[in-house]
């Protein structure tokens, strides 16, 4: 997995690519604890993700659930997998999905 | 009638998440002799990940042990099945109960996420408490 930053006053552009899973999971978690402060949007772009398991849909619970109180957060560029995962585990009730 | 079967292909490992890759490149590297689309294999890789992860966290808290993964290939239907077996406490992933996935984020639950995927993804799970050994099977047809 890597993960790309890009922060623009209140606009914090997260682009994660290759497998979220168990191992990798708590790394996103870090980065986005460590960088939510002050962010009011939050973009999550997964066009490069191959992968998700339920560890990563903790961590884009847990941001889903800070941004609710501090702005707004979109996960763009899924794929028809990753999409079906989120269908499945009714993720896609929960995030703004573009 | 499942009249054709390949022998299982067996992994053992220390029951431990950092070994995680070790068991999906066991599962991919099957997956790929069979053959099979790249959805069927994520859902069949993330209920790996699931069920072995479950094994290394919580079968011999606090101490460790072995996991042994089986997996193998059937014919008529065409499917994967494969078995995370482990020696540590008895222990039904499959008795808990489904989280409610029509809840808000803020009253979602973290956790059990998990297993309910594998239920929802695999064709077949069961569970099975037999010599000592917890035995979670799934079967995936192709």
């Amino acid at each position: 997995m890597t993960i790309e930053k890009t922060r623009n006053d209140g606009d914090f552009l997260v682009k994660v690519s290759g497998r979220l899973d168990t191992t990798t999971a708590p790394e996103l978690e870090r980065e986005l604890e460590d960088g939510l402060q002050g962010v009011t949007k939050l973009t999550i772009d997964f066009s490069d993700l191959e992968y998700i398991s339920s560890a990563g849909l903790r961590v884009l619970l847990r941001a889903q659930r800070m941004m609710n109180n501090q702005g707004e957060m979109i996960v763009r560029g899924v794929n028809d997998i990753v999409k079906e995962i989120f269908e499945v585990t009714g993720f896609t009730d929960i995030l703004t999905i573009e | 009638m499942r009249n054709c079967a390949d022998a299982y292909t067996t992994l053992t490992v220390q029951a431990e998440v950092s070994n995680l890759p070790d068991v999906l490149e066991f599962v991919d590297t099957e997956l790929e002799s069979v053959g099979c689309d790249m959805k069927t294999q994520m859902m069949i890789e993330i209920a790996a990940e699931e069920l072995y992860t479950n094994i290394a966290k919580y079968a011999y808290e606090p101490g460790t042990g072995e996991a042994v993964i089986r997996i193998r290939h059937l014919e008529d239907p065409k499917a994967v099945e494969i078995t995370f077996e482990d020696s540590g406490i008895p222990y039904d992933p499959l008795a808990k109960e489904d989280p409610d996935v029509t809840m808000p984020a803020e009253e979602r639950e973290i956790g059990g996420l998990g297993i309910f995927m594998v239920k929802k993804s695999m064709d077949e799970v069961t569970y099975e408490f037999s010599g000592g050994h917890n035995i979670v099977r799934i079967l995936k047809l192709l």
